[in-house]
């Protein structure tokens, strides 16, 4: 990654006005399409994505079925309008990928062994892309996946953190994962304390590495907050009564 | 043991700390009892639990469900129960031992299409359920409107002791056969009243964990004031056994249980 332009201004400014450590402005809506078993519509700044989840359901084909386990089946889409040029809607390499890194990253979070012979289904749809699409992805999964009523151990949250102008930054843009010298998705169950997802696209030294991981964490953990808020209000609405 | 309080939780938080057995719902991560769906805790003597607020049915043994008949083998017929499993009905346990596939005609006793009440006989993770309609109020529903709800709402529409649907049933002369899978049979004389009823229980539906909802049904019913007891005043998700139909309540539910919810209720 060779970066041309400054991103970072004098004031500390990042492109989109934010400062080195702040997240994008993130809206979780939980329960938005009716068909499906639990779904979740996140904006994670222009990023607009919709996952949904269906199951457990019975294999098809049959032979994919696992006699001990669930199976889980992911799809990440992006609409042919979720970028400035039409996208092609035929999986590309990197959908493929994607669909990929999201399943083993949702998957540890999952108590699979409780429904044998069955699967779940994630379909992610991008609608608007704005990078970090793949972490938005994640979090979205994961609480569509709460609203489906599957056994899980924990929740999965995902945000990325990357190098712009050689500062650590938290929650890459897509100008910033373009121009940017490095960009980090880290996926991370916020209860076990375990991370699910760790990629690492650019250069980072080992002592950048370490602050870069600990700067995505800590996303992470903000990100938890507001599916936690999201989930909350979609079934306890106001009613705190019970609660702690 | 420390009382636990009820509180509402999400998949990853902790219920409890310390040594408590981990039922349903939960699992046990070093010292914490960690809850695995979304739902309200509940703690007793037994152990600590979490009562979910959604999911699909998940077959248990001896649940009462209501399924439709696909089609069927020499053998037995398969059923869709509402789950991720399609349960089989064996022809042996319609026409009994002496069945034959040369001499009787299964599509003669259910075609596809019928809609039969059954108890779910044999389940385990191997195998899909087995089904069976031998015991009393089993067997072919022969009409009825067919209407679906989450199976985690199936209690809180059965009520305490039956409350709620027998408040339904009442005020609009009908009669309402729910199977644990979520699955419900409303049939009467008179549209109207069917209507009616369909529509209270889709507002039990989306309106299952609020209070008062006994009192609101009620109201929505015209159910007389003087009618109206003051049984239902606190959230009521317990996970019973019971099941309703025909006005008659087979339930394993216990009224301690009940009775506890109530008094640590902090609504």
């Amino acid at each position: 990654m060779v970066q041309s332009r400054s991103l970072i201004n004098e004031s500390g400014k990042r492109s989109d006005g934010r400062i080195i450590d702040e997240l994008r402005e993130v809206r979780i809506k939980v329960g938005i399409i009716r068909n499906a078993d639990g779904s979740a519509l996140i904006e994670f700044g222009k990023n607009k994505i919709i996952a949904a989840v269906y199951g457990p359901r019975e294999v098809h084909p049959k032979h994919m079925a696992q006699s001990d386990r669930c199976v889980i089946r992911c799809r990440y889409h992006m609409s042919p309008f979720s970028t400035d040029t039409r996208k092609s809607p035929a999986p590309s390499r990197r959908e493929t990928e994607i669909s990929k890194v999201i399943r083993e990253a949702l998957e540890p979070a999952l108590i699979l062994e409780d429904y044998p012979r069955a699967a779940i289904d994630v379909f992610i749809e991008v609608l608007q892309a704005d990078g970090g699409s793949r972490c938005a992805g994640i979090t979205a999964a994961s609480v569509a996946l709460a609203d489906a009523g599957i056994n899980m151990r924990d929740m999965v949250s995902a945000c990325a953190a990357g190098k712009v102008d050689d500062k650590i930054v938290i929650d890459i843009n897509d100008t910033e994962d373009k121009e940017g010298k490095a960009d980090m998705p880290v996926a991370y169950m916020p209860n076990l304390k375990k991370i699910t997802l760790l990629q690492l696209d650019g250069e980072l030294s080992p002592t950048e590495f370490n602050t870069c991981l600990d700067e995505a964490i800590r996303g992470c953990l903000k990100v938890y907050e507001i599916q936690r808020s999201s989930l909350m209000e979609k079934y306890f609405g106001n009613e705190k009564g019970l609660k702690e | 043991m420390q009382e636990v309080k009820r509180k509402y939780v999400i998949p990853g938080d902790v219920v409890a700390e310390g040594n408590f057995k981990p039922l349903v719902n939960v699992f046990k991560n070093g010292n914490s009892i960690v809850a695995t769906r979304i739902g309200i805790t509940e703690s007793n003597k037994d152990g600590t639990k979490v009562i979910p607020l959604s999911g699909i049915y998940f077959p248990r043994t001896n649940d009462i469900v209501i399924g439709k008949i696909l089609d069927h083998s020499s053998l037995s017929w398969s059923v869709d129960i509402n789950s991720c499993f399609s349960a089989h009905l064996p022809a042996q346990d319609v026409f009994g031992r002496d069945f034959s596939p040369a001499h009787d005609d299964m599509g003669r006793q259910l075609a596809s299409g019928d809609v039969i009440v059954a108890r779910i006989a044999m389940f385990d993770r191997t195998r899909d359920p087995i089904l069976t309609i031998q015991d009393k109020d089993l067997g072919k529903i022969p009409t009825g409107e067919l209407l679906k709800i989450s199976a985690t709402r199936v209690p809180r529409l059965i009520g305490k002791r039956g409350s709620m649907i027998q408040t339904i049933e009442q005020a609009t002369a009908t009669r309402i056969t729910i199977g644990q899978n979520g699955i419900i049979v409303v049939s009467g004389r008179d549209k109207e009243g069917i209507n009616l009823a369909i529509n209270a229980i889709h507002i039990v539906e989306i309106e299952a964990h609020t209070s008062n909802l006994t009192q609101r049904i009620k109201q929505l019913l015209n159910v007389p004031e003087s009618d109206i007891e003051n049984d239902d005043t606190q959230i009521n998700h317990e996970n019973n056994e019971t099941v309703m139909h025909d006005d008659k309540v087979i339930s394993n539910d216990n009224g301690k249980d009940t009775e506890m919810m109530n008094s640590n209720g902090t609504k």
